[in-house]
């Protein structure tokens, strides 16, 4: 097995991108445009991935890794090597984004029949597969900040994909942005690890880490700016503005990309770099994560736009992984991000499959007005589109917690983790009771939109006719992850529905943090074990309470939400327009730059430039003048042809004695010799 | 091989006599005679690229001749890692620029003739390593660029002209007076190499009224070479004479013009001054920072995307600047940090290089849409990207290795220049960092605009880029692909040459004798 799967990744790897380039240059003038180059590029390394997986499970050896570097730029002292890292997180992690990735192009060749730039999204969608792949493979800080900034760009181009609206546009150029930021942190922080240990590789890295090259202050401040990479890909507060937004793009992308493996990059680079957090860093990210998971959960619960709900939900969910691996528990942070990928996923997909029945039947109605994404024009869909509804309804009971359901399975561990920390520091009780109130309002807020978009009645049953279930190529996919909501895939060979114990928690397990004066992942371990079934009757009565409201408010009604929403007066308003951040950040942030780019420029051209710059022009301007006037004034009339004057005077008084009289010279001639007698004689 | 270096200056000299006898209505041919003289001189570029020998940091192919022996004058030629990639860069541009220029209908006869003598002076101030030569050749650049720029420009050319003419002749007098400084004080001898050896000690020591003359001739060069690059705040010429210029000039000046600056203070006052580098370094360093923010920022506001192009190359140029600081690191004060020298030195040269290519590359783009559009206010267009696609992507590709995006050659380049000074200079590394963020949001913004939405009425007749254009973008657009996904043959080149610099730097200075 020796390096099989480094040869393996690098298939992985660039497949995609054949992919993509292939769909570039000539992807518009083959058949059907070119998807099944896509599809099949995809197909394959969903097998490859595949068989890495089985590899694994037959391995079964948790310590299992192997890595191939190669010196990339060599200046002598200064080089960068760039290489794969293949351990069990990484197949993992492969076969999710193969597994997505394929689902997505499948769905898609139905979702955008007919676009205009079909070819054109499928050669992004490999672009962003390449990137995402090269994210995971990583062995180092650098290739990961690289691949790291191609999927920005691939998300760019994908929720930019509709650029004529201008929605889309502003969103994609939004997502670019606001990842820059996060990605300025991520790479101070590459700076301040690569000043310390000279090496940018995760081996080396852990190793000087350990050995104390860089400590205290230093370490935790590389470790934030290596998390505030985290938080931009991953959408944290406050760098969580971006995601909602990206929703402009194709829904098949946004399962993709904005749901399952893109935003996961920033729990999937926190988990790789947890060994190096010191606790001062672990603390700042549980609460960023802690505060994330309520903050985006509170704007979810009020949002009318379907696919908004699914956005804020995933802003929360990836909240809840960051908050576990602040807390330490980084494996059930990336447990969640599997199983989070899945059901979300395919929420999408679901939500997809309901916008395209959608838009069919008001293409029937030919009304362009009613939007095809709001739950208020939705309601009884369940008998229309059966497979979708109950996809979506398994993947809902997962992500609400619901026991004998995946997320139920990875959010416990997580919220056993975040209150066995508060066990050990009750100063921190705040970071559970975040967790649990936010999977509270998840399971509120899934239901909610379950409700309303499924059941009921219909808000506009002239549509109801003309909602049918969505073709093969779209359900496919549904029934797929639908059914991978169920525990039981996630911890075979076992059945029991209430522990995790299972082959992820044999093949990952966590490894001691390298900065010295850590916790050790075995005391971690014992306090989550612990604090485990606490969190878990805890998890259960929040997550059904929280349908349990759901249902009263939106089944049998027993509450009015508008009722509600007028009680809750401005905090309504707030969670609406989510606490208006979009409102704050251009009126305190875009529109101030711009201010200060524009009168920076007026200073630059105005300013500077025409006044003092050509100030220089204007005096030497003045001096030349004055020193002309002075020149023809002063030395030309006066001192030059003064002289001249001068001698003209003489001239005119000395042309007396030249009388032309031979006589007269002699005597002047005679006059002369004798003065010079005379002045001799002295 | 042995006189590879007069050929590559000369050569231009023998195209400007052939269009002499070329009469001025046939047009085509005097362009096929600019392009064929471009195309050997860009060819011998390439020759000396095969022979070049990559492990030696010093100076190759060289050419001694006594020229005014009376004053100790020679004509001495050679090249190094440092003035190679420059050279092959040269060739390449002035290649395409004739190319860009071929639409140009006005006294094509003339501008030909300026084009060639323009090359041979550039060509010159790169190769020479005689002070005296290398001043005659700066000198002898600015003259066509005069013409070239009030003749062939925009509505405002003779402002802009005039502009550039002053201040560059007020950077080139000063340059004079630091020149005969040296002269002076350092044995009467203008051979770079052998004031090389001399000056740091001839000039140890020396006060002139009561200040170091390290000191005195250090500004003077720096100021001289800073306005070339152009250093804030030095600047402003630049974005009249890039706005105005006709597109191949505003290609030639940022892709070459700007890096004599740059060349000219490692060539000249690293060389010579090492003791003046760490004096001056954290001034180096700081002043790139303000070039990175301050263009950022002027980038961000301009209205006409030529400008704004034009802004980005003061942005961009400051990151080589932080690189170039980073040379210090290697000294006993900064703990020998070979490392971070080379990583900061390298990119600097590498940023050099690869805004070379990228800002030409961009200007060229604009160019083309100023073409058939005849405007260039960012405002004025819209949705372009449904009916010029390849011309969308092929600009989508220049702006992304504009804001540094990694797989493209300026990420490489500006990312070793941060991790470069970042040991030595964090604070300001740390502010600059902001640039990149400046980067991204002014061509994102300027490309959603002129790009993205509904197409703009006008404009649905807008004919594609032509073959011609694309033969002038897609070579450059190759190298930056290249270079961002494997840079090393790059650094390979200058890599020995840095060593050199650096182990120059600092072996050689003292810094207490200040």
């Amino acid at each position: 097995m020796d390096n099989i799967f480094i040869k393996y990744s690098v298939f992985i790897l660039f497949l995609p991108l054949l992919a993509f380039l292939i769909q570039i240059f000539v992807g518009k003038r083959l058949p059907r445009q070119g998807d099944w180059v896509s599809i099949s590029a995809i197909i394959i390394t969903l097998i490859l991935s595949i068989t890495m997986f089985v590899g694994m499970l037959i391995e079964y050896n948790p310590l299992f890794s192997q890595e191939a570097s190669f010196t990339w730029l060599d200046m002598g002292d200064f080089e960068i090597k760039l290489g794969f890292l293949v351990d069990n997180i990484t197949v993992i992690m492969l076969l999710v984004v193969a597994l997505i990735s394929t689902c997505t192009h499948i769905f898609s060749t139905q979702y955008l029949k007919g676009d205009i730039r079909y070819s054109r999204y499928f050669a992004y969608l490999g672009l962003f597969t390449f990137s995402m792949n090269g994210i995971v493979l990583s062995n180092n800080l650098m290739s990961m900040y690289m691949f790291w900034e191609l999927v920005g760009v691939s998300s760019y181009l994908l929720i930019g994909h509709w650029f004529e609206k201008d929605s889309a546009s502003d969103a994609s150029k939004k997502a670019f942005l606001t990842n820059r930021v996060g990605d300025i942190g991520f790479f101070i922080g590459i700076m301040l690890i690569y000043t310390a240990i000279g090496s940018f590789a995760f081996s080396d890295i852990f190793e000087g880490v350990s050995a104390g090259l860089i400590k205290g202050t230093t370490l935790t401040l590389a470790g934030v700016g290596l998390f505030l990479g985290a938080m931009g890909k991953s959408s944290q507060f406050p760098l969580h503005i971006w995601l909602p937004d990206a929703m402009e793009g194709p829904t098949p992308v946004s399962a993709l990309m904005h749901a399952a493996t893109m935003v996961a990059a920033g729990v999937y680079l926190s988990v790789r770099i947890f060994p190096i957090l010191t606790p001062d860093a672990l603390l700042i990210v549980a609460y960023v994560g802690a505060f994330t998971a309520i903050f985006a959960a509170t704007i979810a619960i009020t949002q009318n736009d379907i696919k908004k709900v699914l956005a804020y939900s995933t802003v929360s969910q990836l909240g809840f992984m960051i908050l576990a691996v602040g807390t330490g528990v980084y494996t059930a942070a990336f447990f969640h991000l599997l199983t989070h990928a899945m059901f979300k996923a395919n929420l999408f997909y679901g939500s997809g499959s309901v916008i395209h029945a959608m838009h069919h039947a008001l293409h029937e109605k030919h009304d362009n007005e009613t939007d095809p994404q709001d739950m208020r024009n939705m309601g009884d869909f369940r008998k229309r589109m059966p497979i979708t509804h109950w996809s979506m309804l398994l993947s809902t009971f997962a992500i609400a917690g619901i026991p004998l359901f995946s997320g139920f399975l990875s959010k416990d561990a997580i919220l056993a983790g975040a209150l066995s920390f508060a066990q050990h520091n009750p100063q921190h009780i705040l970071l559970p009771i975040f967790g649990f109130s936010a999977a509270a309002l998840t399971a509120f807020y899934m239901f909610r939109m379950m409700f309303l978009t499924f059941y009921g009645d219909s808000k506009k049953p002239e549509l109801l006719n003309d909602i049918h279930e969505s073709p093969k190529e779209m359900v496919g996919p549904l029934v797929l992850l639908g059914g991978l909501s169920f525990f039981i895939w996630y911890t075979l060979p076992y059945f029991n529905p209430m522990s995790t114990h299972g082959w992820f928690t044999d093949l990952i397990i966590p490894r001691d943090a390298v900065v010295p004066g850590n916790l050790t992942a075995h005391q971690i371990e014992e306090g989550a074990h612990h604090a485990h079934y606490l969190a878990m009757y805890i998890s259960i009565a929040v997550a059904f309470s929280g349908v349990f409201v759901a249902y009263l408010m939106y089944i049998k009604k027993v509450f009015s939400p508008e009722n509600w929403a007028k009680k809750a007066g401005f905090l309504y308003q707030w969670s609406l327009n989510k606490y208006y951040f979009d409102e704050n950040y251009n009126k305190f942030i875009y529109q101030p730059t711009l201010r200060l780019a524009r009168r920076i420029s007026w200073l630059d051209w105005e300013l500077y430039d025409k006044y003092f710059i050509n100030g220089f022009g204007r005096i030497t301007n003045v001096v030349s003048r004055i020193s002309g006037k002075l020149d023809y004034y002063g030395i030309d009339q006066v001192l030059v042809d003064g002289n001249g004057k001068i001698i003209n005077i003489f001239g005119n008084a000395l042309k007396k004695i030249q009388t032309g009289r031979l006589q007269n010279y002699v005597l002047y001639v005679t006059a002369g010799v004798i003065i010079l007698m005379i002045i001799q004689s002295f | 091989m042995e006189y590879i270096l007069s050929w590559l200056i000369w050569l231009p000299v023998i195209g400007i006599g052939a269009i002499g006898f070329i009469p001025r209505e046939k047009k085509d041919l005097i362009r096929i005679t600019a392009a064929v003289t471009t195309g050997l001189q860009f060819l011998l570029t390439l020759v000396l690229y095969r022979n070049f020998d990559n492990s030696i940091g010093v100076m190759q192919f060289m050419e001694r001749a006594e020229w005014i022996p009376s004053l100790n004058i020679s004509y001495i030629l050679g090249v190094d890692g440092l003035s190679l990639p420059m050279v092959i860069l040269t060739g390449l541009l002035f290649f395409i620029g004739v190319f860009v220029s071929w639409t140009i209908e006005k006294a094509v006869k003339g501008y030909y003739a300026l084009f060639l003598l323009l090359n041979m002076g550039v060509m010159g101030v790169f190769l020479s390593l005689d002070f005296f030569l290398f001043y005659v050749f700066w000198e002898v650049m600015l003259l066509p660029m005069y013409f070239l720029i009030g003749m062939w420009g925009g509505p405002q050319r003779e402002y802009a002209a005039i502009k550039f003419f002053l201040y560059t002749l007020f950077g080139s007098v000063l340059m004079l007076i630091g020149i005969l400084g040296l002269y002076f004080t350092c044995g009467k001898t203008f051979d770079i190499l052998e004031l090389q050896r001399i000056a740091p000690t001839a000039l140890d020591g020396v006060l002139w009224w009561g200040i170091s003359a390290i000191k005195v001739i250090w500004i003077l060069l720096f100021i001289g070479f800073a306005i070339k690059v152009p250093v804030f705040p030095f600047h402003t010429w630049l974005p009249l004479a890039h706005v105005e210029a006709p597109t191949a000039i505003s290609v030639l000046l940022a892709g070459i013009l700007l890096k004599l600056g740059v060349y000219g203070i490692l060539r000249v006052n690293y060389g010579l001054m090492p003791d003046g580098v760490y004096w001056f370094s954290g001034a180096l360093a700081f002043l790139g920072l303000i070039n990175v923010i301050w263009g950022g920022l002027c980038a961000l506001a301009q209205t006409d995307l030529k400008k704004l192009v034009a802004y980005s190359s003061v942005n961009h140029m400051g990151y080589s600047l932080i690189g170039m600081a980073a040379v210090i690191a290697a000294g006993e004060s900064n703990g020998y940090n070979l490392k971070a020298a080379q990583a900061g030195l390298g990119g600097a040269v590498f940023q050099m290089f690869n805004h070379g290519t990228i800002s030409a590359m961009l200007f060229i783009l604009v160019g083309v849409i100023y073409d058939r559009a005849h405007h260039r206010e960012i405002e004025g267009f819209g949705g372009l990207a449904t009916q010029m696609p390849v011309y969308t992507a092929i600009t989508a590709l220049a702006f992304f290795a504009g804001l540094g995006l990694p797989g493209l050659s300026g990420f490489v380049s500006e990312a070793m220049c941060f991790i470069g000074a970042f040991p030595v200079y964090k604070g300001i590394v740390i502010a600059s960092t902001i640039g990149i963020l400046l980067n991204a949001a002014y061509f994102l913004w300027a490309f959603q605009r002129v790009f993205f939405g509904k197409l703009n009425e006008k404009y649905t007749e807008l004919p594609e880029i032509n073959s011609r254009e694309l033969f002038t973008v897609i070579p450059l657009l190759l190298i930056t692909l290249f270079f961002g996904i494997y840079p090393a043959p790059y650094l390979d080149i200058i890599s020995s040459t840095m060593d050199v610099i650096i182990e120059h730097v600092v072996s050689l200075s003292t810094l207490a004798s200040m």
